[in-house]
């Protein structure tokens, strides 16, 4: 029979025969709808469970983790769990990254049950999105598109008295919009904690003003551009760049942020600009987990830091490097502070106004980027990224977007960016067209790069 | 091909019928004209070591399972993890209910090809070890032996060692009939060294080529792969890499290694002919293909030394298994037949999109959570019968280069426009090979690069090489897929210098 998370949790503690033991308890209810072609294609509603227990067993030589996760809604299956852990934490070498549990009481919310989602949540979505489709089929437009929401109650329980809840809703939505040539596209999103502020006239509506956009067509060859990005593509490029910054890879000489010769490279100016790029558990519209949650150990995770709490943290200030992701293990390593990963992102630049469309307004002749695709690391060494401009590129003529051009594949690196970007705009809730499905929480500013490098052309449309 | 191996006991013994029947019986009651039940056990299990160090050891394992149906020509899907006749009951009535909110935006009734019904078949893949077998001390210590053998080379800074493991169980069962119990293990290894050149102060790394496989634990110990020759050539490799000249870009003749051309195929004829892709299906995240349907037939998609097959059933495949996700037995076909398209990779809903009387075979899912859809078969290119060696290639080659691994991977949204590089790069000079270059990545068109295509390797030159990772479909799903090669020689490339790119 099912138990609750609490009492899951409970049971897991009271049964381990181990030394210390956290449990992480993620109860999730997920609704999705999918479409092409003006019609559904698939859709979901999703129910699932998941239980890590990590269990430590103290030796003379240190402390070893067993780390077992699976489905898990019944005692049977959690007291399975546990038993696992118990064993692997039993037959194990020290781990490297032991360190003492985080300790504390439980807090307030802890008894309350899991927030869910149901199907229901899109039943004013539904019927607007059967209308946009009519109505981008009536006008020769063609809708493909997603939206997803998803309610995760996190349950963080030690043997060390700590208990914590958190829930994180998660939602989103894009649409790609064509012609019925299939020879113009364009692409509209946004991320939502709950879908009062999504509305599917309105997307349509600015999917059609960028379609009318592409009206003119022009072929430009690859080169360097005048490049205003939305936030949409800072987004792209920023969280890759963040999720690069594992403080222990740069210690040891594997990342961008390496100092050559030794250590890491925090306390160095990679910025002129008087730019910021942070993170805050807090930050209105963007609210993630106030506490570490590490279901494995990883170069920037570790398992013994569960439910330590995160901190708003400054990963560049001024434009200079102030701290990179770290365990307290790595922590040590580096000598420097602990500094946990978050789970939102922020850039923000100092007296930067306006919008993407005030950023248009000053460029002479450039392009306006929608988003960035298929992102990929060519070299670690200053993080040059490859990728693709993807569903509208448009050319900038006098302040003004005057038609579309060709898509592009581009070299740069977001490091070297943070440098050359000559004006940037108000930051804003902005949803990464690349990385969005997993990392949602982000607000960036626009940016216009002088001398962006589009380095081949791609005949995609 | 079947093996000898049973399906695991502890699968077998979850409530896998009664679970089947409350749900599906419950879906008669709203008159469906469709209905299946999948059960998944998916067990992982991870470990990562950091200069011969444990860093993370971790097991996973997801047990669920989903209904879906098709009510009114509409899709309807649900999920739990909750494992009570109760609880399908709701499922059933929740994947009704999906179908009852989605259908205002339905405009096409949905229809399944049909297949034929198989009764309780079992099917499991071929390996002679089950990974989950073996104690974790002694894969940490195989681990840790190995990272130390590269550790204590010289000039290797720093080791990383990961091994993945994976074993998945499926019951299927349908209101047509069909039942289905299968099992398959998949694991991969995989070391990489790094250095640093003391003159410039600049890093590097050299991976293993080891590929992920359709394998038991015996890929670690004596069949598949030849670990100590690898291993011991690696450092090497690294210093001579570090030590290399940068390329000077422009245009040059590749020979193509299969650890490096695997990945080349996936993305520019995998991906393209997915039919659900030619159809927009996935234009707003995986993107679209060029190769759209009017082209069956007739597209030039390479030269005629070019031959593409799909294939569900190769051994230690790692899309190979008996049945695919929605009851179909699985087959190998032609995608691509002396350089023109000839086929696509499709599941029972959009077979009939195409003519076709059956589907192929390709509807997965990566857990009980998701809806299954279109995945990539092994889509392998055919070998020459008694065709050159990797050596023959070089030999044509007055001015080239030797591609070998796979490293960064990128194409567009059409899949015409890719950007490879690799693990390693070596200069040849008059039919033979003159040391390593750096700083390499070769950028083409895909009809342009197949196209170009002068020959293709005998059989002695081919690998089955592949990927855990390959990501589709909103919300996201994994799929792991092999893709078999020969080397090749392809004329006339363009060779970008990835320094100068970045603008130093």
């Amino acid at each position: 029979m099912s138990l609750t998370p609490q009492r899951l949790v409970e049971h897991a503690l009271d049964t381990t025969r181990s030394d210390g033991c956290v449990v992480l308890l993620s109860a999730s209810t997920n609704a999705n709808l999918r479409w092409a072609n003006n019609t559904l294609t698939t859709n979901g509603m999703i129910q699932r469970t998941t239980a890590t227990v990590i269990a430590t067993k103290d030796g003379a030589e240190g402390t070893a983790a067993g780390v077992i996760s699976g489905s898990a809604t019944s005692s049977d299956q959690i007291a399975e769990l546990v038993e696992a852990a118990d064993a692997a934490a039993a037959g194990a070498e020290p781990a490297e990254d032991a360190q003492s549990l985080a300790s504390g009481d439980a807090a307030p919310d802890w008894a309350e049950p899991p927030e869910r989602t149901s199907i229901q949540v899109f039943d004013e979505f539904a019927p607007a999105l059967g209308e946009a489709l009519g109505r981008a089929g009536g006008a020769n437009r063609v809708l493909y598109g997603y939206v997803e929401h998803d309610m995760t109650t996190t349950y963080v329980g030690s043997s060390t008295g700590l208990r914590v809840r958190h829930v994180q809703p998660s939602g989103h939505v894009g649409v790609t919009g064509k012609d019925s040539e299939r020879t113009r596209s364009a692409w509209v999103g946004q991320a939502t904690r709950d879908f009062s502020d999504v509305d599917a006239l309105a997307i349509e509506s600015e999917l059609a003003r960028r379609l009318d956009w592409a009206a003119r067509q022009v072929e430009l060859p690859a080169g360097r551009y005048d490049t205003v990005l939305p936030p949409t593509a800072v987004a792209d490029l920023m969280i890759y760049m963040y999720w690069s910054a594992s403080a222990r890879d740069a210690f040891e000489g594997r990342s961008v942020f390496s100092r050559p010769g030794g250590g890491t490279k925090v306390g160095t100016t990679l910025s002129s600009r008087r730019m910021r790029l942070w993170s805050d558990p807090a930050m209105p519209g963007i609210e993630c987990s106030p506490v570490v949650v590490a279901p494995r150990s990883t170069s920037e995770l570790s398992v013994f830091d569960n439910g330590l709490p995160v901190a708003p943290t400054n990963w560049i200030e001024g434009g200079v490097l102030r701290s990179l992701l770290q365990t307290r293990h790595s922590a040590e390593l580096t000598s420097l502070p602990h500094t946990p990963a978050i789970d939102n992102l922020a850039m923000t630049v100092d007296d930067a106004t306006g919008s993407v469309d005030d950023l248009v307004a000053g460029v002479r002749r450039g392009l306006l980027l929608t988003c960035l695709w298929y992102i990929r690391e060519v070299d670690p060494q200053t993080l040059l990224m490859t990728g693709l401009t993807r569903d509208g590129v448009y050319l900038v003529e006098d302040g003004e977007v005057t038609g579309a051009v060709n898509n592009f594949r581009f070299n740069e690196s977001p490091v070297d960016m943070l440098d050359r970007f000559d004006e940037a705009g108000a930051t804003v809730p902005a949803f990464s067209r690349e990385w969005g499905d997993y990392f949602p929480r982000t607000a960036m500013p626009p940016l216009r790069v002088p001398g962006f490098n589009m380095s081949s052309v791609s005949q995609a449309s | 091909m079947p093996s000898q191996n049973r399906v695991d006991a502890t699968f077998t013994d979850l409530p896998l019928q009664r679970l089947a029947d409350a749900a599906l019986q419950r879906t008669t009651d709203f008159r469906v004209q469709h209905a299946d039940f999948r059960l998944e056990r998916i067990r992982s299990q991870d470990i990562t070591l950091r200069d011969a160090t444990l860093e993370g050891a971790s097991d996973q394992e997801r047990l669920g399972f989903a209904v879906r149906v098709i009510l009114d020509g509409t899709w309807g899907f649900a999920s739990t993890d909750v494992l009570t006749p109760d609880a399908a009951v709701h499922t059933a009535e929740e994947a009704v209910r999906v179908a009852q909110v989605s259908s205002p935006m339905n405009s096409e009734r949905i229809a399944l090809a049909p297949e034929p019904t198989y009764d309780d078949a079992v099917w499991v893949s071929a390996y002679d070890v089950d990974p989950f077998g073996v104690a974790m001390p002694e894969k940490i210590a195989l681990l840790g032996d190995w990272s130390a053998r590269l550790l204590g080379a010289d000039g290797v800074d720093h080791v990383s060692a990961a091994l993945q493991q994976v074993q998945e169980n499926k019951f299927y069962a349908d209101s047509a009939g069909t039942s289905t119990i299968q099992q398959r293990v998949r694991l991969y290894p995989v070391l990489e060294a790094y250095g640093t050149d003391a003159a410039s102060g600049g890093f590097d790394s050299m991976r293993t080529l080891a590929p992920p496989v359709g394998r038991g634990w015996e890929y670690l110990t004596d069949t598949g792969w030849d670990w100590d020759a690898e291993l011991a050539e690696l450092p090497q490799l690294l210093a001579e890499k570090l030590a290399a000249p940068s390329v000077e870009p422009g245009r040059y003749d590749l020979v193509v290694d299969p650890s490096n051309l695997w990945l080349t195929i996936h993305e520019s004829i995998g991906h393209a002919t997915e039919l659900d892709r030619a159809l927009g299906y996935e234009a707003n995240y995986a993107g679209t293909s060029f190769a759209t349907l009017d082209n069956l037939g007739s597209l030039q998609y390479g030269s005629p030394a070019l031959s593409v097959t799909a294939d569900r059933t190769v051994e230690h495949g790692l899309a190979t298994i008996g049945y695919d996700d929605e009851g179909t037995q699985t087959q190998r076909w032609d995608l691509i037949r002396d350089g023109v398209l000839v086929g696509y990779q499709v599941d029972r809903r959009m077979a009939p999109l195409l003519g076709l009387e059956r589907s192929n075979g390709c509807a997965y899912a990566d857990s009980p959570s998701h809806i299954p859809i279109q995945r990539m078969a092994n889509v392998s290119i055919e070998p020459a019968e008694g065709g050159p060696s990797t050596e023959d290639l070089i030999g044509r080659v007055e001015r080239g280069i030797y591609v070998v691994g796979d490293k960064s991977w990128s194409i567009d949204m059409q899949r015409y426009n890719f950007q490879f590089t690799g693990q390693r790069f070596f200069r040849i000079e008059n039919g033979r090979l003159a040391g390593q270059l750096r700083d390499v990545a070769y950028q083409a068109t895909t009809t342009d690069f197949w196209g170009a295509l002068e020959a293709t390797g005998g059989p002695q030159t081919w690998v089955l090489g592949g990927a855990f990772n390959c990501g589709k479909a909103q919300p996201g799903q994994i799929a792991p897929v092999s893709h078999g090669c020969p080397s090749v020689l392809c004329r006339d490339i363009r060779i970008l210098n990835t320094a100068s790119e970045s603008g130093r």
